[in-house]
C-alpha cells in the first residue's frame, strides 16, 4: 500500500481541535492523523516452524511411534484405555532419549467459544502429559499447550467431523533443535 | 420491528486483488422503530471530492438505523447558503445538512458543512474539516459522527476503526478496516491461526493471540509500524489478551501452573501477577469500564458461567445463572451492561445482560454467535456468527432492533473487535 507522509505532517501541525464550529475556525482542523499509509497499517508476515529431521522410528507408518494422535470423547479428558500401548510407547522412547522433547497439542470440537475451547484443549493436552510424566517422562521434556478448535482436522461440521477433533497430537523436536515444534 | 432489505454495497476498488476479495460488505437487515428525517445536499465545489464526501455521509447515517434519508434534490446547497427551512420540514426532514468542498492554496481539501434543525428552523452549529483526496471517506465519517451526536446526544462511531480474522485459501488475515468495512487494510498474514484481537484503549496497538509457534502465544503489536512484541509466552498456552482501561495492563490466561488461570502483565510483559486460584478453568477476561473488577468465564461452578473478580484478585462473584453455558462476557463501556454468549437449546446466541437489575435479552436466533465487542458508544455490539456455512460478522443493536451483516467475497470472516472513539 502507497506510503503517504502528508497525513503524518498534518497531525505534527495541527493538534487536536476536531470539531470548530463555523465561522471562528476557517482554517479547520485534520480529519486524519494516523501516521504511515492511507490505512495507518502496516502489512507484517508471521514466520513459521520447520518440520524434519527427526530419526525414522518416529516416522515411520510401521512404528507405533509414528502413532501421535489421542482421540477424546464429548467432554472428556481422560485417556482412554486404548491408548495405554501407544503412550507407553512414547513413554518409552522419551524416557530412553533425554534429548528430545515432545509438545502435546490439545484439540477440540468447533462448539462454543473460541477461548473456552482453548482452555479444555489444554485439558486434555495436560492429561497426556500427566500419563508420559507417569511413566517417567521428565516434566522439561513435555510441554502440554493448547490449539482449541482452531486447527480442526477434519473441517466437517457433523458428528464424525467432531469427535476426529477432540484430540491430542503429539510433536516431537530432537536435541538438535530439528523437528516438528 | 421495521425491515429493510435494502443491501448497500460500498466497495470500492482497491489497489490489489488481494485486498479486493477480503473487502467487507454491509448489507442492514433491521432498523430502529422511530428514524429521524435528516436530508443531507449535495455540495458545491469540487465535485467528485464532494459526491465521495456527501456519500460517504448519507450511508453511514441510513447504516446506523437511527436515520431516514429524506430526497435531498437536486440543488447543491452550501454552508452559507440561506436554506428556507419551512420547505424541508414540508418535506419531512427534520434535519438538514448544507455544505461545500474547496480547494486551498497547498493542495489541501476543506470540507465546511452546517447543520439545521429544519423543525425550529435554527442553526445546529457545523464545522469544517481539512483532508486529502486519500482521506474523504474519513471527513464525511467526521461529519456523520457530528451530525449523529447533535441529534442523538450521543457520539457516533462512523470514525471508528474494526479489526478482525479472515480465514481463506489457508491464510489467515488480521484486518483493520473502518466501521463500515470499507479501506480494510492486512495488518498481519500467517499461515497459522490469529485469535483474540484486542485493542489498545488509544487505538495505535492490537494484542492477539497468533499459533505461529505451533502453540498460542499472546503479541503486542503496533499497527503503525507494524512493530510486534512477545507479551507472554510461557511453557503451556498463553490467550485471551485484555487491556485494562488505562492502557498499562493487559489481563491475560496462562497454563503455566496448571490449568487456565487469569494474570495480569504489563503491556511490555514484565511483572505477571496471578488474578484468579481456582481448580477449574478460568479465562476470557474483560476490565470492567472503570477498570475495577475483571468479569470472566469459568467452570469452577461444573458449567461454564461468568464471574467478576476485583482487579487485583480476590473473592469471585457469580453473574450469570440461566442456562448451562454463558461464556465470553464484554462488559459495556458506559459500564451498564455485559453482553456475553449464551447456549439455548444448543444454540449459541448473542445476550445482554442490565448490570443493574439483572435483566436478561436475547439479543439473536442465530446458531453460531461469537466473540462480541462493544462500539465506543455501547450501542452497537458486533459478533462473529454463521450464515449459510460461512463466517461473516454482525452488528446488533443493544436493543436488538437495529442489525447489519458485514461479509467477505471470499473466506471466512471471524474474531471482530471494535476499536476505541478515534482521537
Amino acid at each position: 500500500m502507497k506510503k503517504l507522509l502528508v497525513p503524518a505532517l498534518l497531525s505534527a501541525l495541527i493538534v487536536g481541535c476536531s470539531t470548530t464550529p463555523l465561522p471562528d475556525d476557517a482554517n479547520g482542523a485534520p480529519v486524519e492523523s494516523r501516521a504511515g499509509g492511507n490505512s495507518g497499517v502496516a502489512p507484517v508476515v508471521a514466520g513459521g516452524v520447520d518440520a524434519n529431521g527427526l530419526p525414522r522410528e518416529l516416522t515411520d507408518p510401521k512404528s507405533v511411534l509414528s502413532k501421535r494422535s489421542i482421540y477424546f470423547e464429548l467432554d472428556s479428558y481422560e485417556v482412554k484405555g486404548e491408548y495405554k500401548d501407544l503412550v507407553a510407547a512414547h513413554a518409552k522412547y522419551l524416557s530412553a532419549n533425554r534429548g528430545f522433547k515432545v509438545l502435546v497439542q490439545g484439540n477440540t470440537d468447533e462448539r462454543g467459544s473460541r477461548e473456552y475451547n482453548l482452555s479444555l484443549g489444554q485439558k486434555r493436552a495436560d492429561a497426556v502429559k500427566r500419563s508420559l510424566t507417569l511413566l517417567g517422562v521428565k516434566d522439561d521434556q513435555i510441554e502440554s499447550v493448547s490449539l482449541g478448535e482452531e486447527k480442526p482436522k477434519n473441517p466437517g461440521h457433523d458428528d464424525a467431523a467432531w469427535a476426529e477433533n477432540r484430540r491430542a497430537d503429539i510433536l516431537y523436536r530432537a536435541a538438535d533443535g530439528r523437528g516438528e515444534f | 420491528m421495521s425491515s429493510i432489505t435494502r443491501r448497500i454495497f460500498l466497495a470500492l476498488a482497491l489497489s490489489t486483488a488481494a485486498l479486493a476479495q477480503a473487502q467487507l460488505s454491509i448489507e442492514i437487515t433491521g432498523a430502529g422503530a422511530n428514524r429521524i428525517p435528516v436530508a443531507i445536499a449535495d455540495f458545491p465545489g469540487d465535485s467528485v471530492a464532494a459526491r465521495i464526501i456527501t456519500g460517504t455521509v448519507r450511508s453511514d447515517l441510513e447504516r446506523s438505523g437511527l436515520f431516514k434519508l429524506i430526497d435531498h434534490g437536486n440543488t447543491a446547497v452550501d454552508e452559507n447558503t440561506a436554506v428556507n427551512l419551512a420547505d424541508w420540514k414540508a418535506k419531512g426532514a427534520d434535519a438538514f445538512v448544507g455544505g461545500s468542498v474547496s480547494r486551498s492554496l497547498d493542495g489541501r481539501l476543506e470540507a465546511r458543512f452546517r447543520l439545521y434543525d429544519a423543525q425550529k428552523a435554527v442553526s445546529l452549529g457545523g464545522a469544517a474539516y481539512v483532508t486529502s483526496n486519500e482521506q474523504l471517506r474519513a471527513a464525511g465519517h467526521r461529519i456523520a459522527d457530528y451530525i449523529y451526536e447533535k441529534l442523538t446526544g450521543e457520539k457516533g462511531v462512523f470514525s471508528t476503526r474494526i479489526a478482525y480474522v479472515v480465514k481463506a485459501r489457508g491464510q489467515f488475515l488480521l484486518q483493520i478496516a473502518d466501521a463500515d468495512g470499507q479501506g480494510a487494510a492486512t495488518a498481519l498474514t500467517s499461515t497459522e491461526p490469529i485469535i483474540s484481537p484486542a485493542w489498545s484503549p488509544d487505538g495505535s496497538k492490537l494484542a492477539y493471540v497468533s499459533f505461529e509457534k505451533k502453540k498460542p502465544v499472546i503479541y503486542v503489536h503496533s499497527l503503525a509500524s507494524g512493530q510486534r512484541h512477545i507479551v507472554a509466552n510461557f511453557k503451556g498456552s498463553n490467550s485471551a489478551p485484555a487491556w485494562s482501561p488505562d492502557g498499562r495492563k493487559l489481563a491475560v490466561v496462562l497454563s503455566k501452573d496448571g490449568n487456565s488461570q487469569i494474570y495480569a502483565v504489563n503491556a511490555d510483559g514484565s511483572g505477571v501477577q496471578r488474578i484468579t486460584q481456582s481448580a477449574g478453568i478460568d479465562t476470557e477476561p474483560r476490565y470492567s469500564a472503570d477498570g475495577g473488577t475483571i468479569f470472566f468465564t469459568s467452570d469452577r461452578g461444573g458449567s461454564p458461567q461468568i464471574y467478576q473478580v476485583g482487579a487485583n484478585g480476590g473473592d469471585a462473584r457469580r453473574v450469570s445463572f440461566e442456562g448451562s453455558y454463558n461464556v465470553s462476557p464484554r462488559p459495556s463501556p458506559d459500564g451498564k451492561s455485559i453482553a456475553y454468549i449464551t447456549r439455548r437449546e444448543g444454540r449459541f446466541q448473542l445476550a445482554i445482560m442490565d448490570l443493574a437489575s439483572r435483566q436478561v435479552q436475547v439479543l439473536t436466533d442465530s446458531q453460531k454467535d461469537e466473540s462480541p465487542s462493544f462500539a465506543p458508544n455501547s450501542r452497537m455490539i458486533l459478533i462473529a456468527t454463521e450464515v449459510g456455512g460461512r463466517g461473516i460478522l454482525s452488528a446488533v443493536s443493544s436493543d436488538g432492533r437495529i442489525k447489519q451483516r458485514l461479509t467477505v467475497s471470499a473466506g471466512d470472516v471471524r474474531e471482530p473487535a471494535w476499536g476505541p472513539f478515534f482521537k
